[in-house]
């Protein structure tokens, strides 16, 4: 029925607005062409993409090469191996991950030292290790966003409380407490409690996941929008109460502004991830394939639970709150699942970054870093934990070195003195409005959030306030 | 089906309500402020006097910013994140009018600063009106269909680069002002001095108010701004331009952020380039507490924040201190959007907001 409304205002918008609509609306894009014309315009499209990496730098290109024409080369497989078609581009980028510090610094290829033109130097291991991190959180958060559809905006209280609980299992905090139990590198009469990193990410987790279901419980049945603001509020409080929590009662609980440190590193027996061991083993390395462990971990949870009944559940919820409810679908168990499994990783991903940094500070848990963990997931592609990687990695890299680079070849090239990182939130703000506007289903998109931003969906949610 | 809905476990929380436990506690709390009040009136009345006055004069500039997050939350159901940035940009916008232009200072004559203020408040609500708009027009209108969340998510977006261009133009440091205003005594409670300066400002913001309110309920675009906040599409057919009408109020709360800009700076005399964040979420929890798209909930929200602010900071009595004012405000925020959404003068609608 809404048909000739949408011709006619097609034919009406002006020439930006169709631009706009340009790059993110498929309908739009693939106006009249048939199913050919459309594998045309792909190829070209990425042969494009492609052909200005080169200019970036060439192993980078390359890179992207290969897996832009895995999927067309996957399309010749025969009938009994290609189930195993799905696997391949994970197994590229798993095996690129694991072996990056060799390509990185080894002696084949070395990226050390050669440049991405315009974005500055190849991500360094201590950058890829917060690369990591960061992607986890971004993961977890892509839970209660993307998945459920619940704005988080104060995801940053969950990696203070996971941080915070490295903080105080692995550190000389509590002096006056002398428990030891596998902590690596640390002297049998040092005081203080010390517990083994590993022991603690799990704990870390699951003390940020009671957290999220505390703060989920009362909060959780607001709309959408309040939901936001008081997810806002708890994300405030907490770094407060971190940094006024030297003194609550007398009782010094986080040494107030001068943070935590230092914090135990995480190891194995003898081999500990602060000193490294021998050529092979060293901390950069160590720490990088820590992480990645890990974020291979949430990735794969993450997979799996979207394909779950309880993902599904989610799903159902983000897209008709009403219907799902309807369906016999528990609206607030199902809510408080989501925010406990997204401020679980949180947890763990807080811990182990205040491990890697061997300190933890009330002023890194900013309200900015909530936004910036959201505009990864926007930015990726809500909803699709590949894009959710992607975009955290590639902020993440911003964030720690690309944005300086390229603040330096932005001044050499204009002549200008501009302290590009002094405004990194406003690009930020930037990459968010851009996305929104001109591509809301985000890098990777999900096909179904993809539809839901743009067919619309029965955005009414359950009012379900006030007994 | 029924026996399905009889298994689900009904939480502890929903028991709360159910026990009616919830009311009490909160009177209990109330009662609690209310002693607590009491004890610091009877140990320090001067203290308790001076920021009883001092309390409403911020609270009304609050106020300024609150109506502005009411306005537009009233016809879009959009909490504008990028309002509080405006808000800063405002203040910015007199500084650079007011002082470096105009060159005010504190031994400029009373006619002078009559005229340059009046001049730079003119410059500052249009300044923020048209900026406001304009936010609207390029930021939220292309996402009117969009699902609820991409605005919201568009508006921080747009904070952060308002922040962005304050933090070039202000700098990263603070950013004093000149006693414009003239900075005598008004009168003192217990020893404690009410200057001039906050006593104009706390009144300048009076004739705002009472502007706005001529202008919703008594103007033909007034009458088509509440029409489009109760329903956009019944409102279009009865010919009401309902996007113009919603750059309209954009424009006036950017206009009455414009104004806040200006008598904050009088005010504090010190601006920079992040107050849009945190005032902007004072104002915010002012709004809720007064009633989100109720007006006159608003600036009664908003100087209530401004005595919780000052009580907290100033009284000696077992008060927690200005390191956790932002945690209580926010804890208010909280309470009130838990148990009472409505707010304090709100209606309890269907929709909880």
């Amino acid at each position: 029925m809404p048909e000739i409304g949408k011709i006619v205002d097609e034919v009406r918008d002006p020439w930006y607005r169709r631009w706009a609509g340009f790059p993110g609306e498929w309908k739009r894009r693939y106006r009249g062409l048939d199913d050919r014309q459309r594998f045309q315009v792909g190829v070209v499209i990425r042969a494009l993409v492609v052909i200005g990496l080169i200019f970036i730098g060439w192993p980078l290109a390359l890179l992207v090469a290969v897996l832009f024409a895995v999927p067309y080369a996957l399309a010749y497989v025969p009938k009994p191996w290609n189930r195993f078609n799905k696997f391949v581009i994970p197994t590229i980028v798993l095996v690129i991950a694991v072996t990056y510090p060799f390509v990185y610094s080894g002696a084949g290829v070395r990226l050390e030292g050669r440049t991405l033109n315009l974005l500055g130097a190849y991500p360094t291991l201590g950058t890829m290790v917060i690369m990591g991190v960061y992607a986890m959180m971004a993961v977890g958060l892509n839970i209660v966003v993307g998945y459920a559809g619940l704005l988080d905006l104060g995801y940053v209280a969950f990696y203070a409380m996971g941080s915070y609980t490295a903080a105080w299992f692995a550190s000389i905090q509590f002096a006056h407490r002398n428990i030891h139990f596998g902590a690596v590198g640390v002297g049998p009469n040092t005081p203080g409690i010390h517990i083994s990193i590993w022991i603690l990410l799990l704990l870390a987790g699951i003390f940020t996941a009671i957290i999220g279901v505390l703060i989920g419980l009362p909060t959780l049945r607001l709309r959408g929008d309040y939901l936001a603001i008081v997810t806002l509020g708890f994300g405030e409080i907490l770094p407060q109460v971190a940094r006024n929590g030297d003194n609550l009662g007398g009782f010094n609980l986080t040494n107030g502004p001068n943070g935590i440190t230092p914090i135990d590193p995480p190891g194995f027996g003898n081999l500990n991830f602060l000193t490294g061991s021998g050529t092979f083993w060293t901390t950069e390395r160590l720490y990088f394939w820590g992480v990645l462990v890990l974020v291979i971990i949430t990735v794969f949870c993450s997979l799996r639970l979207r394909d779950s009944r309880l993902g599904r559940a989610w799903i159902a919820i983000r897209e008709d709150e009403t219907a799902a409810a309807a369906m016999g679908i528990p609206l607030m168990r199902t809510k408080t699942w989501a925010y406990a499994t997204g401020a679980f990783f949180g947890g763990v991903a807080g811990a182990y970054f205040a491990s890697f940094k061997q300190a933890t500070f009330p002023g890194d848990f900013s309200f900015n870093i909530s936004a910036f963990i959201l505009s990864m997931v926007i930015l990726g592609g809500m909803g699709n934990v590949w894009g959710v990687v992607l975009g955290a990695s590639f902020l993440a890299f911003l964030n720690q070195q690309g944005l300086a680079d390229i603040g330096h070849s932005f001044n050499n090239t204009f002549g200008t003195s501009l302290d590009v990182p002094k405004y990194q939130f406003g690009i930020y703000g930037i990459i968010i409005v851009a996305t929104m506007l001109l591509r809301p289903e985000g890098l990777i998109p999900s096909a179904r959030r993809k539809a839901e931003f743009h067919e619309g969906v029965a955005d009414t949610p359950l009012y379900d306030v006030q007994a | 089906m029924a026996t399905e809905a009889s298994r689900q476990p009904v939480s502890w929380f929903r028991g709360f309500y159910a026990a009616g436990v919830v009311p009490w506690v909160g009177r209990g709390l109330v009662v609690l402020l209310f002693v607590w009040l009491g004890v610091n009136l009877s140990k320090t009345p001067g203290d308790f006097g001076i920021l009883l006055v001092e309390g409403v004069t911020l609270g009304l500039v609050y106020g300024l910013v609150a109506l502005g997050y009411s306005l537009v939350y009233g016809i879009l159901e959009l909490i504008n994140f990028a309002h509080g940035d405006v808000f800063m940009l405002g203040s910015w916008m007199s500084l650079y009018i007011g002082v470096q232009k105009l060159g005010l200072d504190a031994s400029s004559s009373g006619f002078k600063v009559v005229w340059g203020l009046a001049l730079t408040l003119v410059c500052a609500m249009a300044f923020c009106g048209l900026l406001n708009a304009s936010i609207e027009r390029v930021a939220y209108r292309p996402l009117r269909n969009a699902p609820r969340l991409a605005p919201l998510i568009t508006a921080i977006g747009m904070s952060f680069i308002l922040q962005d261009v304050g933090l070039k133009q202000l700098g990263s440091a603070p950013v004093s002002l000149p006693n414009i205003l003239p900075t005598g005594t008004v009168f003192t409670i217990g020893g404690n001095k009410y200057g001039w300066d906050h006593l104009i400002v706390g009144l300048s913001a009076l004739p705002v108010l009472a502007l706005l309110v001529w202008l919703v309920q008594r103007t033909r675009q007034g009458r088509g701004m509440r029409a489009t906040a109760q329903d956009q599409e019944a409102a279009a057919m009865m010919g009401i331009n309902v996007n113009g009408t919603i750059w309209f109020t954009f424009m006036i709360a950017g206009a009455l952020a414009g104004v806040a800009g200006l008598l904050y700076a009088l005010y504090s005399t010190n601006i920079a380039y992040d107050q849009g964040f945190t005032l902007g979420l004072i104002a915010f929890t002012s709004a809720v507490l007064g009633g989100i798209g109720n007006l006159p909930g608003a600036v009664l929200g908003a100087i209530l924040i401004g005595l919780i602010q000052q009580f907290n900071e100033g009284l000696s009595w077992h008060a927690p201190g200005s390191d956790w004012t932002q945690s209580i405000v926010f804890a208010i925020l909280i309470l009130i959007l838990v148990f009472r959404p409505e707010g304090l003068l709100g209606e309890r609608t269907p929709e909880g907001g």
